[in-house]
């Protein structure tokens, strides 16, 4: 009993005597500098690093001229016309067939009309139109709920693009003014490009990433 | 019509003493006119020109034109309140004169020395530069600390610059050749937040300075003896910013939501400032650019010696404190601001709310005249510095504001913000003057000379900016 006792005491007085010891003894500090300064206000807080201004617009332009740009899917998969469009049968005896419906997901735009339902070919149903997109920006991988300003290009033709008709690849211009960005010259960026990364008619939402 | 051809006025000063008795003035004189009557009455030897305000608005053409506008009778008496301006006018600046490189992290402090001759600036690649402004190029490097440089602060001698940095050591620099005055000194166990000089008008050649710290403590260093002479303990939390009153008093404001007034020869406190629902994140004085330019105005940049150092700073900061106690403004992250009379009450002057982010950073005009705040919420607001009402918002910014700095002539305010511009604007027409836009990334410090001259600015894309007219 009387041995357990001195047995904790040696070893708290050894524990004592190391750390006396520590204090005593030089030790090259390593200097272990981090990355990424902030001035002293901004030490306590938890900011999420936004994203950083547009890169070099010479290195824009000369891609834009080029036409080739770098997306995040650059293949996908072709659709065909069957699975795009379902046919509507109209006219008294339901045997005319020109008219087709649009099965997947679209954006019209604020100031869009229906032609007149006689004429119109394609009919766009208001269920699958979509208004804004979820966002992820790719480096800070935060996601926002941004407005759709218009579709750019869809992969699988030209025609789609013009109905615009989003699937899973399509390129669409989004209204990024919330995010805060400036371009080197001072101008506030109010649409920025982005990829849908989904396949919007099974989810019933657009998730997009941002192209940087 | 008699009544039309002439009003009843009486020009009284910004504290609202009268010049004089009520005299009758025709409708059509404007303000140049009304400038040589005044300067007539105070029998001024250099004329000043003044600026005239009814009933808070500025009177811009006759007098008459204004009467109308805002239909004022004539029969009571006109109260025009004058108050002076500088006499010499400063530029607002529109170009980008130099991108100098040379710090390898981001810039996050820059510095004017009191004189206007020297520019310095701490970054995060643990070392302050010294800058040679007639060649706009790098002129010392001072390597010393360890880890980010987070403060640097001029004395108002401009003989000596002191630096803070993450691991809580201090050093101080000869802004000559860049030499360091000894070893780093230690003391605090954080990383310091915030340095303060003891004013010239109550010592020359400046000796003590105040550092506030995340540890919870302000500590009083002397710069001879080189070691830390008092620690004022206190608060609970962190030490958000330190500052030296002309009075002799030391303010310091902590994330523990509460302002203390320490005294300076026994370091013993006066009154704790309590009011603020979160973090305390700034302060300003109202003589605080007369406080950081010491002895040096627009006129001279030379002295003899120290005597003659210390009257000018005592003259220059009467002038700038006039009869009133000094004023102190603090911001909080609770989106409000305070307007206290420290040395007198422990309760607030006014409450400043308005802003719908926290407050970074507050600043008092170098007259004593205005409060511009910059806040998270994008914009900087303008209040009346006598009274704490507010006057004005400017907004402009896309992104949080970080930090403002007054011209010397109190026309001009300069604000850099996250969004990577910097924005200057007019007091006169309240509006937006000029955009800077330059820097690739957000801007974290800016400084406006005290001469006038320039402007610097520094951010993360480490490059430190000099703006000119």
């Amino acid at each position: 009993m009387f041995a357990k006792k001195r047995y904790a005491e040696k070893a708290v007085m050894k524990k004592t005597l190391a750390m006396h010891s520590e204090k005593s003894k030089r030790r090259k500090v390593d200097d272990n500098v981090q990355e990424g300064a902030i001035p002293a206000y901004l030490l306590d807080r938890d900011e999420t690093t936004r994203a950083k201004v547009l890169s070099n617009t010479i290195k824009q332009k000369r891609k834009e001229k080029a036409g080739k740009w770098e997306v995040p899917l650059p293949k996908v998969r072709p659709i065909a016309e069957d699975e795009m469009f379902r046919v509507i049968r109209s006219g008294k005896r339901k045997t005319k067939q020109w008219k087709r419906m649009v099965t997947k997901a679209t954006f019209v735009g604020p100031g869009f009309t229906r032609k007149p339902p006689k004429y119109e070919r394609f009919i766009r149903p208001s269920g699958l139109r979509f208004t804004k997109a979820h966002v992820t920006h790719p480096e800070l991988k935060c996601t926002f709920n941004l407005d759709i300003i218009g579709v750019k290009k869809n992969p699988n033709g030209p025609m789609y693009t013009s109905l615009g008709v989003m699937t899973k690849g399509t390129v669409i211009e989004v209204n990024v003014s919330e995010l805060g960005l400036v371009t080197p010259a001072g101008k506030v960026v109010w649409g920025k490009y982005a990829q849908v990364t989904n396949n919007p008619e099974n989810d019933g939402c657009i998730n997009a990433v941002l192209l940087v | 019509m008699a009544s039309g051809n002439s009003v009843m006025c009486l020009l009284a000063d910004p504290e609202g003493k009268p010049f004089g008795n009520p005299l009758y003035l025709p409708q059509n004189v404007g303000p140049s006119e009304l400038n040589i009557l005044v300067n007539n009455l105070q029998n001024n030897d250099e004329k000043f020109p003044y600026a005239f305000y009814v009933n808070d608005k500025e009177l811009l053409g006759q007098l008459g034109a204004y009467l109308l506008e805002n239909n004022v009778s004539v029969e009571q008496v006109l109260k025009i309140v004058c108050q002076p301006q500088a006499v010499f006018r400063v530029r607002p600046v529109t170009r980008c004169s130099a991108t100098i490189t040379g710090h390898t992290e981001a810039v996050l402090s820059v510095s004017f020395s009191p004189d206007g001759q020297h520019l310095a600036s701490g970054s995060g690649d643990t070392t302050v530069r010294f800058w040679d402004l007639n060649t706009q190029t790098p002129l010392h490097t001072c390597k010393g600390h360890k880890n980010w440089v987070l403060c640097i602060s001029w004395s108002p001698d401009g003989k000596q610059l002191v630096s803070g940095d993450k691991d809580g050591h201090i050093s101080l620099w000869d802004p000559n050749d860049g030499k360091a005055n000894g070893s780093p000194m230690n003391g605090h166990k954080k990383w310091i937040t915030s340095l303060s000089w003891e004013p010239s008008h109550l010592q020359t050649p400046s000796r003590r300075f105040a550092s506030a710290s995340k540890d919870g403590d302000v500590r009083i260093w002397d710069s001879m003896l080189r070691k830390c002479v008092m620690c004022l303990t206190g608060h609970t939390l962190a030490v958000t910013c330190v500052k030296w009153s002309g009075e002799g008093l030391i303010y310091s404001s902590s994330q523990d939501c509460t302002i203390k007034v320490w005294e300076t020869s026994q370091g013993k406190l006066i009154r704790e400032l309590k009011g603020h629902g979160h973090w305390v994140n700034t302060l300003a004085l109202s003589t605080e650019y007369v406080l950081r330019t010491g002895p040096y105005d627009y006129r001279t940049y030379q002295f003899s010696s120290s005597d003659e150092m210390k009257e000018a700073a005592l003259t220059r900061y009467n002038a700038a404190k006039r009869d009133s106690p000094e004023r102190l403004v603090s911001g909080s992250d609770d989106f409000t601001m305070f307007l206290w009379e420290p040395s007198i009450n422990k309760h607030p002057k006014a409450r400043m709310t308005g802003h719908q982010q926290l407050v970074n950073h507050v600043y008092f005009s170098p007259d004593g005249r205005w409060i511009a705040s910059a806040s998270f919420d994008k914009s900087v607001k303008l209040w009346n510095g006598s009274t704490g009402e507010f006057v004005a918002t400017f907004r402009g910014h896309v992104g949080p504001v970080y930090q403002i700095s007054w011209s010397a002539d109190s026309r001009l305010l300069l604000s850099g913000s996250k969004d990577s511009t910097l924005k200057i604007w007019d007091m006169r027409t309240r509006k937006l003057r000029e955009d800077l836009p330059g820097h690739a990334d957000e801007v974290f410090s800016v400084d406006w000379s005290p001469d006038g001259k320039k402007v610097a600015s520094g951010g993360k894309d480490r490059v430190l900016k000099l703006w000119m007219a």
